[in-house]
């Protein structure tokens, strides 16, 4: 069970710094900030502000340099590979920008990806994933491959792939940025519904700032150091 | 389920690419597959051979003959229950093409000393009656048409001149591996002719065919026998009919192994072709693949997706190029005529056709596979396929 009043993400000087041939070049210095349950927050900033980097870093599929992470209570800078597969598959759902469903599965079969690591029953899974669909609107959908869908109706089944599970947070990766207006607005709007009617944690990256409205708070990143005034 | 569903889907995801490398895996496993049945060919007659026959000739070379006269003092040596003889003929049938051995045999012994020639007595009898009679194997009769009554004329290149020969027997094989490629005729025949151009080689044979009680003991009566005529004009070597055998394969011991090696190459090339295939498709389905482990799933498992593709590339191929090996060798078989007494695929090269292709298949997915499962999700996740 969540305890809402204890932040689900808590981050402590965290740093981060990637190897460019000789050069050690620094992409987040001494990040700090929570994260609360049910929290909707967009991180923003320029290209190479360290903000995709920070959203790897509180998914678990990076490894801070330094530095504390934990989220629902876990401090994942301290997971094994091992660990931290199992702990994502049970807290994370992943939203990405170019949807990255696999081409040679369905709707149904991609969004029911996740659960195949979870001891449900085929039945179960079933349920689960028609529930899901139908959340996004896409039950008439189920049986097309993703080469069969428009970029919004991809969103809307990797979306539906990423709370499955029931995570702990999602994270979304320009959730928006692959998308005409029209189509985009349907997923802020899908992401939103997601976090007020199901209480889900959302930490969104994003270059727009008409999709940045939609959530609850803005921290924004310059160089690589949180923003103070965000 | 899903996990073969997805391994079938990505197989056929390029449908092309996949199909030109199962195309080449038919290919390599076939070729590879006839290569070894030649193989297997060159050594059939060592295969075939009885562990109580002993093959008597000069000690000098097989080219020079032996006095007939040492037919009896072999019979009288313990341990030995009977002694024929065979020359080698090498007569011309219309053309060199057209090979096939023939032996001018002791008609009235020689058969006794192969139990696997399966001969009707009628046959046997007509082909003992007539002195110019000759008996051939069914594969003989079968490439050239020859029917009983029919006349063989040979031209002799040892035994010069034109030889004529009535086909009155023809023998089938006791088993698959048995050689019925074969001609026969009595050497008595021969050796009257000769005798009339006062041969050398008159009275002479070319090897003694020794049977013995206990295969055990064929060293021993090997040695008895050689110690017999040592100090003689014509000393001579008694081995295992396998030995003497074997010793026709090691003089074209170069020709086998270059077989060989050319058959372990066409694997290795089909290796690489596959290894590439897949080296391909793994570098395009990277950022699956890192999607795959930032939903959970372990490298073991896509491991499995790869490994799995790979053989079941592998295992497409094999499947249709052993298939295809049985029809292709039978027309190949037909093709050589007699060349090759025994050409047969055997269960053993079926065996190394499939253990080629599944390590091919494994092979050629271990470095994708560690790829795969090493990537660093946010590098794979950045990737362009």
């Amino acid at each position: 069970m969540e305890n809402l009043s204890e932040p689900i993400v808590q981050i402590r000087h965290l740093t981060k710094s990637y190897r460019r041939g000789e050069q050690l070049v620094p992409v987040l210095t001494n990040i700090s900030f929570d994260i609360i349950s049910s929290e909707f927050i967009a991180l923003m900033g320029p290209s190479g502000s360290g903000k995709s980097t920070l959203l790897n870093l509180i998914a678990g599929i990076d490894k801070p340099d330094s530095g504390s992470l934990k989220v629902n209570g876990t401090d994942i800078a301290t997971l094994s590979e091992a660990d931290l597969a199992d702990w994502r598959a049970a807290n994370v759902g992943f939203i990405f920008q170019f949807y990255n469903l696999m081409p040679v599965l369905t709707a149904f079969e991609n969004v029911e990806l996740p659960l195949l690591l979870t001891r449900l029953s085929r039945s179960q899974r079933r349920e689960r994933v028609e529930l899901a669909l139908s959340m996004v609107g896409l039950t008439d959908r189920m049986e097309h491959y993703p080469s069969e869908l428009s970029g919004g109706q991809q969103q809307r089944v990797a979306i539906a792939r990423a709370f499955i599970t029931d995570p702990v947070i999602l994270v979304a990766d320009e959730p928006t940025g692959d998308l005409d207006r029209a189509s985009a607005d349907e997923i802020l709007s899908m992401l939103e519904r997601l976090n007020s009617e199901m209480g889900k944690t959302i930490i969104m990256v994003t270059h727009d700032p008409h999709a940045a409205k939609s959530a609850h708070s803005i921290r924004h990143l310059e160089k690589g150091e949180l923003d103070v005034r965000s | 389920m899903h996990f073969l569903k997805l391994i079938l889907r990505n197989t056929l995801r390029h449908t092309l690419r996949t199909g030109l490398t199962v195309l080449g895996l038919v290919v390599a496993i076939l070729a590879f597959g006839l290569l070894r049945t030649v193989v297997d060919a060159w050594y059939s007659g060592a295969e075939s051979a009885s562990s109580t026959r002993l093959v008597t000739r000069n000690a000098i070379s097989l080219v020079f003959p032996l006095p007939i006269n040492y037919q009896e003092r072999i019979r009288r040596i313990e341990g030995v229950t009977a002694v024929s003889h065979a020359s080698w003929f090498g007569g011309v049938y219309v053309t060199e093409k057209n090979f096939f051995p023939q032996f001018a045999v002791d008609a009235k012994t020689y058969f006794d000393l192969y139990p696997e020639y399966l001969i009707s007595p009628d046959e046997m009898k007509a082909f003992g009656a007539d002195r110019k009679g000759c008996m051939i194997g069914r594969k003989v009769a079968n490439t050239y048409g020859f029917k009983i009554g029919d006349t063989v004329p040979l031209r002799g290149t040892i035994y010069s001149g034109a030889w004529s020969f009535t086909v009155r027997a023809i023998y089938d094989g006791a088993e698959a591996g048995t050689d019925t490629s074969q001609f026969f005729f009595h050497w008595d025949y021969l050796n009257e002719t000769i005798k009339k151009a006062a041969s050398r080689r008159t009275d002479h044979v070319g090897v003694y065919v020794i049977e013995i009680s206990d295969a055990d003991r064929a060293a021993e009566i090997s040695t008895e026998v050689d110690a017999m005529f040592r100090n003689s004009l014509a000393e001579t070597l008694t081995e295992t009919e396998k030995a003497f055998q074997l010793g026709f394969v090691s003089m074209t011991e170069a020709i086998v192994v270059a077989i060989r090696i050319v058959s372990f190459v066409v694997i290795f090339i089909i290796l690489a072709v596959m290894a590439n295939t897949m080296a391909m498709t793994a570098r395009e389905r990277i950022r699956e693949y890192a999607m795959l482990k930032a939903l959970g799933f372990g490298p073991r498992f896509l491991a499995g997706l790869i490994y799995g593709e790979s053989l079941a590339i592998a295992l497409t191929g094999a499947a249709v190029g052993i298939l295809l090996t049985f029809p292709v060798a039978d027309k190949f078989s037909k093709q050589v005529g007699t060349l090759f007494p025994v050409f047969g695929v055997s269960v053993e090269t079926v065996y190394m056709q499939a253990a080629a292709a599944i390590a091919v298949g494994i092979a050629a997915a271990v470095l994708p596979a560690l790829r795969a499962a090493r990537v660093p999700i946010v590098e794979g996740l950045r990737s362009i396929g």
